[in-house]
């Protein structure tokens, strides 16, 4: 057998402008991206054709799941301390340095006050899955959601509060919240809803 | 373009000897795909939208029940919302001892839209030709806001006033909402339900069962 030698061509891809292309893709994202905030409960927004945007900054979330469970989420951290220094002075707890920061870390706020010092002595891993089953008291009678807020509101006075519930949570939940917040005087408040198109013809 | 010429001499004959310095891109592109395909997971694009609801503050203690309610009852809708998605309506006043005085629909652009509709078209019709006029950009948005909020505010607009039971959901709720913005209909409260209230739903539900018994009662 002979041999045939064949030269052997090397394909070679510049991969430079496919580089830079990507790097650009990154830049955009890395720029553009809000990570979307760790909720303990995944809560599927209704439609609205309301086209108001969410403000940027100085926003107390109020998550209410299908299950009626309460969740908050206030965004800035110097408020977060704040709020629960005026929250210990409540209820005659006082939260070491490391529960503090514990509970900044923590993006929700979602268990009932009694039990906050040994939830943040937790790990941040434990702490989730306790949120999964904790929540807010709101009964008429333990009403510590509308202590939260209200003090949320004492130490930002530019607070807006966004509702954002699950579709299929029942009304009767929901009105206790609307009806906790119009007794502290917050009357008017955003609720959280998805975009959906206007229909033909309007 | 990702290779740099090392030597070549060109000032000599003969063959220049060419050493080509490539760098291979290939894994560069790889890393930057990967934390591409990780930032579209982790981040929300668009950011959620809001609908502003003001509700009326609770210290009307000297406001009786009646007044409350007291709306002209030539443009007064009432809108109950039910259990599985079920809207209920009536105009005006209701006639306890007719039960087809409160009439039952839903949330297809059919159901409670073409009533509202109907009963709001001139409105309607002024905030069509408003967008119109807005997407022509033959306005700007500062007056369209300001035209908007004229018609909604005008005199002869509707008043709804919505009424959602224990049975049913947020969605109804924001759905009914969203009606208002869509029917351009500026004046509307949520209001708890009354004894009346549910009487008429649970007699439309018999079909005036109980409209017979209380008339069996007073005989």
């Amino acid at each position: 057998m002979s041999k045939v030698k064949t030269k052997k061509h090397s394909v070679w891809i510049d991969m430079t402008a496919m580089s830079d292309v990507t790097v650009l893709l990154l830049t955009f994202f890395m720029l553009t991206s809000t990570f979307i905030p760790k909720e303990p409960v995944q809560v599927i927004t209704p439609q609205s054709v309301s086209e108001i945007k969410i403000p940027e900054a100085n926003i107390l979330t109020v998550l209410v799941t299908p299950k009626g469970q309460i969740f908050l989420n206030l965004d800035r951290p110097s408020d977060k301390r704040e709020v629960l220094e005026l929250i210990g002075k409540d209820y005659g707890i006082t939260f070491t340095n490391n529960q503090i920061a514990s509970f900044i870390n923590q993006t929700t706020i979602g268990v009932p006050v009694a039990s906050l010092p040994k939830f943040l002595d937790l790990s941040m891993d434990e702490q989730d899955d306790v949120l999964k089953t904790g929540g807010i008291p709101i009964d008429s009678t333990n009403n510590q959601f509308k202590r939260w807020v209200e003090h949320a509101r004492d130490v930002n006075e530019n607070l807006t509060i966004a509702v954002k519930a699950d579709q299929e949570t029942p009304y009767p939940l929901v009105r206790q919240v609307m009806s906790t917040l119009q007794d502290i005087k917050e009357n008017r408040f955003n609720l959280v809803t998805n975009l959906k198109g206007m229909p033909e013809g309007f | 373009m990702a290779s740099i010429e090392t030597g070549g001499d060109g000032g000599k004959k003969g063959k220049p000897k060419q050493q080509q310095l490539r760098v291979d891109f290939t894994p560069m592109v790889d890393m930057n795909m990967l934390l591409i395909t990780f930032f579209m997971f982790c981040t929300t694009m668009s950011k959620p939208q809001t609908m502003e609801l003001v509700l009326p503050t609770k210290d009307t203690k000297d406001m009786t029940e009646e007044e409350k309610n007291k709306v002209k009852d030539s443009k007064a809708i009432t809108v109950i919302l039910g259990e599985n998605d079920k809207v209920y309506y009536y105009f005006g006043k209701p006639d306890y001892d007719d039960y087809t005085s409160l009439k039952e629909t839903d949330f297809s652009p059919e159901g409670i839209r073409k009533v509202l509709v109907e009963r709001n078209i001139e409105n309607v019709r002024k905030m069509q030709e408003l967008r119109k006029k807005k997407y022509a950009k033959q306005i700007s948005n500062e007056d369209f806001d300001k035209e908007a909020k004229e018609i909604r505010a005008s005199k002869d607009g509707q008043v709804v006033l919505i009424k959602p039971t224990d049975g049913s959901t947020f969605r109804n709720l924001v759905d009914i909402l969203d009606e208002m913005a869509i029917c351009s209909i500026g004046v509307y409260a949520i209001v708890e339900m009354t004894d009346g209230d549910n009487f008429l739903v649970e007699n439309l539900q018999k079909s005036g069962a109980l409209t017979q018994q209380a008339a069996a009662v007073k005989h």
